[in-house]
């Protein structure tokens, strides 16, 4: 389970989170969703260990994130996998060689990182991309190799940061349909952050409004379909009128 | 990576204490030999073999010059033989590992700003952490032992091929004969003058690896960001040398 507990996190004077308080039960799609700037990704690097509050704590299965020293901190990136937005592939190494470095790190045999690589690429349709390199790939390719890296770690959680961020739509079905797939086939708990509402309802158990550094109303897929808060209404409606992104982030308006 | 260089921060005691962590991160990665032992040839066949013919070229020109304006001094006031002990002593102690270092801040120090920049800003070090690598293990240490190490080797080659340069010059273009350019050579030669140079050669390539990674790994702000910290990289990674070329002679001269 990972819990944020009254988590606050500033960069300069641009206050982002301002007493994010949050639970996410295993085993289930918890998805992040918000205006742009209000802080999902930076929730996100606080479960790994990327950032570290200014105040509050996150908590990954009883163990507090920021306490924990270098190899604690590794045992604990060892159970999670991390999709980044551009998936951060190693452009100097191989779609095989991306896979095989996280593999290592487990200190696996050479004949089980083969394996591994093989139906780790086969879990996300690109079977036999082991020699191709990130340049060669699409965005969406891009993004299959980041969540076969992330998969093939056989993680207990998985992080998403926007996986469907600009892929056209049928792109972004195949992700979603390989998201749900991961999670089926390995069980694992996922925290997906996007704006992009379909995803969210295809993907998601529960989704979680971030708004002004904090959580605006967290529920089931049907609970925040038939929500009757303005805030989140607009959001999952996608209209243009009444509030700005700029009134989502810390200290903003409604 | 918790401990960022807080380079722009507005606390002077918030930046000392970030570069403290730093460096303390990098002195802890050395016990990581798992992770950097296996890239460090790599590491030192990029920044060394491969700068070989920059630091030749610069190398090979420099005894030529420096044979022809050591004869233009002498000649008249000074015995002709001396131009083999400047030719030696002065590529031996001083022009061969600071040109050769000047040249490699360029190459050296650029690539590896230019490289860690680009990781940073798309997430790649991120990335790398989330494999529960150290980057400091991972990409910090086997550039600056590769530097350390291979400086030394660059220089080696660069100021013999040098002192060559400096000898055919004397023998073809100027009137002496090798026996006079080898007896200059040898006047003044002490053993030290070599491992002077060396030593110098060493701390050069700890401070440009260095300053590439530094200002590679605290890029901020995209292309703009990495342009901007490569340029850094190798302004510092010149200062540097100068500074510690003062150092080592004021130490050990």
């Amino acid at each position: 389970m990972i819990e944020f507990q009254d988590v606050h996190k500033a960069f300069g004077p641009k206050r982002v989170l301002a007493g994010l308080s949050l639970t996410i039960p295993d085993g289930q799609t918890t998805v992040l969703i918000g205006f742009s700037g209000t802080g999902k990704s930076v929730a996100l690097k606080h479960i790994v260990g990327l950032l570290v509050p200014d105040e509050g704590r996150v908590v990954v299965d009883g163990e507090v994130v920021s306490d924990l020293d270098r190899k604690g901190l590794a045992v604990l990136r060892g159970k999670i996998g991390y999709v980044f937005q551009f998936a951060a592939l190693f452009d100097s190494m191989s779609v095989g060689d991306n896979i095989r470095l996280g593999l290592r790190r487990r200190g696996l045999a050479e004949e089980a990182i083969r394996e591994r690589i093989a139906e780790s690429l086969r879990v996300v349709d690109l079977a036999g991309a082991e020699e191709r390199f990130p340049a060669e790939l699409s965005g969406g390719m891009r993004k299959r190799v980041g969540l076969a890296r992330a998969i093939a770690l056989r993680p207990k959680y998985i992080l998403y940061d926007e996986p469907t961020t600009g892929l056209d739509p049928v792109t972004s079905a195949i992700i979603d349909q390989l998201m749900v797939r991961t999670r089926q086939e390995y069980g694992v708990t996922g925290v997906v952050v996007t704006h992009d509402m379909r995803t969210a309802y295809t993907v998601g158990d529960r989704i979680a409004m971030l708004y002004q550094g904090g959580i605006r109303q967290v529920g089931t897929v049907d609970e925040i379909r038939a929500t009757t808060d303005p805030v989140v209404r607009q959001f999952i409606e996608g209209r243009p009128d009444g509030l700005s992104a700029e009134a989502a982030s810390v200290g903003g308006t409604a | 990576m918790k401990h960022s260089l807080a380079l722009r921060a507005g606390s002077p005691v918030r930046a000392i204490a970030g570069v403290g962590a730093w460096f303390s991160d990098s002195f802890r990665a050395l016990s990581d030999i798992g992770t950097w032992g296996p890239l460090l040839i790599g590491q030192m066949r990029r920044l060394g073999v491969d700068s070989l013919p920059i630091a030749l070229f610069i190398a090979l020109f420099t005894g030529i010059v420096l044979a022809l304006l050591s004869s233009y001094i002498f000649t008249g006031t000074v015995p002709i033989y001396f131009v083999g002990a400047l030719v030696g002593k002065s590529i031996m102690m001083e022009l061969g590992p600071v040109l050769t270092a000047l040249a490699l801040a360029g190459r050296v120090g650029a690539n590896i700003a230019a490289e860690l920049g680009t990781m940073k800003v798309t997430e790649q070090v991120d990335a790398l952490e989330t494999l529960a690598y150290e980057p400091h293990a991972y990409l910090v240490v086997p550039r600056v032992l590769a530097g350390m190490l291979m400086f030394p080797f660059v220089t080696a080659i660069a100021v013999s091929l040098g002192v060559t340069a400096g000898w055919l010059t004397a023998i073809n273009l100027l009137d002496l004969s090798t026996l006079e350019f080898v007896k200059g050579l040898r006047i003044f030669y002490k053993f030290k003058d070599i491992w002077f140079g060396l030593v110098k050669a060493s701390s050069f390539g700890v401070a440009v690896t260095l300053m590439g990674c530094v200002m590679g790994l605290n890029t901020r702000g995209g292309a703009e960001g990495v342009g901007r910290n490569t340029t850094r990289a190798v302004v510092f990674g010149c200062a540097w040398i100068l500074v510690l070329d003062a150092f080592w002679a004021m130490v050990l001269l």
